[in-house]
């Protein structure tokens, strides 16, 4: 087969392809050691430890159950900041409009972002607006970047998984991407189901108050939690292993995914996030987390063991398999 | 109730107790292939059992040819080229769907035949082009809006027909003189159209067993098992497993669309070849729905890859770790042969679930 | 090759239905079953009910596996 030669929407999958294109294009013109562990955030070598990130949020529809892009935007950024162990202090917010959207819509949509940074505990403090020709973006993009104060003995990244460890998740998983998708156009699936997005200041304040012996952290957006902790299993070289049945998924979430044939592991999330930590820490962190409204589903859904290097599910009737990356995203199939 | 671990185990243990020699067994669907995989059952059944991974999967018998077709359709000014997800990937012999959409192309993916139609009522000015591929569980719903579509008189819906049928193909791997296959884990939901019925010639013919099996780990564990029992009392017939969702008789009203609306024919499946009576077209009653009769269109033609042997293992030859592209020239992110394009194709979930 | 899950029926209007998946709802066509009723248990492929779920033959396998676990204990 003949090699790709266009951008695909595989690329921005979260899965292989993503990985691929920030490799041989982004990170191979860009190489320099700040930029190199690929975390959700970059450390800041400043004499004061900031962290450093941006993310841009093109969603369809605008407002879904549970959220709109406004709030995505802020908590997306935020959380990406809490993943590196670091208190989100100030965020910058781009836009490119199309031309001919409401006003309204555009105002809603601000105030969405203020009432999220509000609750995030950030200030919204620079920004930029462009207005492009009708067709030249579908109606509206947000660009949102964030510096944070990374917490006073927190040394948290994808390299820092060890052996022995205890991989927990804060909350069910695929919440987000099942809620966005049932309503596409030729999907409409009826649901109660929301979106997860939040910022998850609260949760990372109670746990951090509790401890700072955090070794990893990802918040498994695109891609889900298989290729977050993926990322994680490369990153550290260590093999993470997940039961199956304690990995927390909502009903609806299942029904949606039974459908269409989608794998809830690997269905982003915008408000929640894995924690791997010493495992003497790990019922310590639970209540922590579990002490949150957002957290109270918290997890504990596996452990880390040395290699061989990846991520491998133990399955309901005691069979292993490994969870690979996907190369983009999930489609829905009849097979 | 004992957790389903412990009945797993348990019913490892019988088939064990069952297994004397070696034993190939063939999971016809994808759908199977998919959920021994994922289950982990592949590498829990004991030595001397190896489960083959048959031609159950659309997207891995389709030919280039018909791939090429598609995405010829899909550049047509005017179509919107609507598919189920599985397709979307597929390489013909030197594109995708996926690649023609980040182009010009306007394709869209659908859950179900009738948002095909939805689309088409919806844009009554454009041709909306749906891919039918599948096999006899996906062809009646494909039949139903059709039928619907003409009791509407919408007359912008097109059809590709690649329909296959699957007691032919069976029929078509028992009968080679090479052909290793002790018995059939017969496709689930297939056989909740057809029912049991299709497939006695099997046994009769050949000696096959028969097994016609669900998809959750214990109906598949079951199924081996009931396969092994046949084999031991020398007693080859059609049982059915999956009772909750299939009976002798199959769904007559889904049988009587497939026949209002599809003539049987030839068909060509991938790295297979031509298997005689194994296809659906649409019916002349039916021509004016027909894409390919529709549009004037001349791919060129397909040539199979290299090296590649996919074919040998949808017919139970070889396995994926056989293929020496396997894992090297050919992964899911730089697929060769079709099976490797699938999640449900043998050499995919081979790789996925890391069982080369 | 054929992805089929069960769904519970909650309204019939025509030819089409609604069904229940684990809580969450969706349009099927009910053409390939029209003896279909509100309340039946289905198996939905492609957005059509191909066939009511039978809870007494499901007993029976459930029986059989009993019958294979209980052989040669």
């Amino acid at each position: 087969m003949a090699r790709v030669k266009e951008i695909l929407l595989s690329h921005g999958g979260g899965g292989m392809a993503t990985r691929r294109l920030i490799e041989e294009v982004f990170f191979k013109n860009f190489a320099n050691p700040i930029l190199a562990p690929l975390d959700d955030s970059a450390e800041l070598p400043l004499k004061e430890r900031l962290a450093f990130t941006t993310d841009s949020y093109v969603v369809k529809p605008l407002f879904f159950p549970g959220g709109d892009i406004g709030r995505l935007a802020v908590s997306g950024t935020v959380n990406d900041l809490w993943m590196k162990g670091a208190k989100p202090l100030f965020l910058a917010s781009s836009f490119i409009i199309e031309e001919g959207i409401d006003f309204d819509l555009l105002e809603k949509v601000v105030r969405s972002m203020a009432a999220t940074a509000k609750e995030a505990g950030v200030e919204i403090v620079c920004g930029d607006t462009k207005v492009v020709e009708r067709g030249g973006a579908d109606r509206l993009f947000i660009t949102t970047s964030g510096v944070g104060r990374i917490w006073p003995g927190a040394e948290v990244s994808g390299a820092g998984a060890k052996p022995g460890d205890a991989v927990i998740c804060s909350g069910t998983l695929g919440d987000h991407g099942m809620a966005i998708l049932s309503r596409r156009e030729g999907i409409e699936i009826k649901s109660s189901l929301k979106s997860d997005c939040a910022p998850l200041t609260p949760l990372l304040e109670s746990l951090l108050k509790e401890t700072t012996q955090i070794h990893s952290m990802r918040d498994p957006t695109r891609g889900g939690l298989a290729t977050a902790l993926n990322e994680i299993a490369y990153s550290s070289k260590v093999g993470i292993f997940l039961q199956e049945e304690e990995i927390p998924v909502r009903e609806e979430v299942r029904g949606i995914c039974d459908l269409l044939g989608f794998d809830p592991l690997y269905v982003a999330n915008e408000g929640k996030f894995i924690l791997i930590l010493p495992s003497e820490l790990a019922s310590r962190a639970l209540q922590a987390l579990r002490s949150q409204p957002l957290g109270k589903d918290a997890a504990l859904i596996g452990w880390v063991a040395e290699g061989p290097e990846g991520v491998f599910l133990k399955t309901r009737i005691g069979g292993t398999r490994p969870l690979l990356m996907l190369e983009g995203e999930q489609l829905p199939r009849i097979c | 109730m004992e957790t389903e671990s412990k009945l797993a185990q348990a019913l490892l243990h019988r088939i064990e107790k069952l297994l004397t020699e070696e034993v190939n067994l063939m999971e016809v669907c994808g759908t199977h292939t998919m959920a021994i995989s994922s289950s982990g059952i592949r590498r829990m059944v004991p030595r001397g059992l190896r489960l083959l991974s048959g031609p159950g999967c659309p997207v891995c018998v389709t030919p280039a040819e018909d791939i090429d077709w598609i995405i010829e359709l899909s550049k047509i000014p005017g179509v919107i080229l609507t598919t189920f997800g599985d397709m979307v990937r597929v390489p013909g012999s030197s594109s995708s769907l996926e690649a023609e959409m980040a182009k010009e192309a306007t394709i869209k993916v659908v859950y179900s035949p009738l948002d095909a139609l939805q689309i088409a009522q919806g844009n009554p000015e454009k041709r909306v082009c749906f891919v039918g591929v599948g096999f006899e569980t996906t062809s009646p719903t494909v039949a139903s809006t059709l039928l619907l579509a003409r009791n509407k008189g919408v007359k912008n819906l097109l059809i590709y027909p690649a329909f296959k049928l699957i007691p032919p193909a069976m029929g078509f791997l028992s009968e080679r003189e090479e052909a290793r296959i002790d018995g059939f884990i017969c496709p689930g939901h297939v056989s909740t159209i057809i029912g049991s019925h299709p497939y006695e010639f099997i046994p009769r013919r050949f000696g096959i067993p028969c097994v016609i099996t669900g998809f959750e780990p214990l109906d598949i564990l079951q199924g081996i098992w009931m396969l092994l029992r046949q084999k031991r009392a020398n007693d080859p017939k059609v049982e059915i497993q999956y009772k909750r969702g299939v009976n002798q008789e199959g769904n007559p009203q889904a049988l009587a669309s497939i026949k209002r609306v599809f003539q049987i024919g030839d068909s060509q499946w991938r790295g297979i070849g031509e298997i005689p009576s194994s296809g659906l077209g649409l019916s002349e009653k039916f021509a004016d729905y027909d894409a390919k009769k529709a549009f004037d269109l001349h791919p060129p033609r397909a040539e199979e890859p290299k090296g590649c042997i996919c074919g040998p293992i949808m017919m139970g030859l070889k396995v994926p770790p056989d293929c020496s592209l396997f894992g090297k020239g050919c992964t899911p992110q730089t697929p060769v042969g079709p099976c490797m394009v699938s999640s449900e194709g043998a050499c995919a979930a081979y790789y996925k679930y890391g069982e080369g | 090759m054929c992805l089929a899950i069960p769904g519970k029926i909650e309204r019939i209007e025509g030819e089409f239905g609604i069904a229940n998946f684990r809580g969450v709802e969706r349009r099927i066509g009910l053409m390939l079953l029209p003896e279909a009723k509100v309340g039946d248990w289905v198996l939905v492929h492609a957005g059509f009910a191909i066939q009511r779920i039978d809870q007494e033959r499901a007993q029976e396998t459930l029986r059989m596996l009993e019958e294979i676990l209980s052989y040669g204990n």
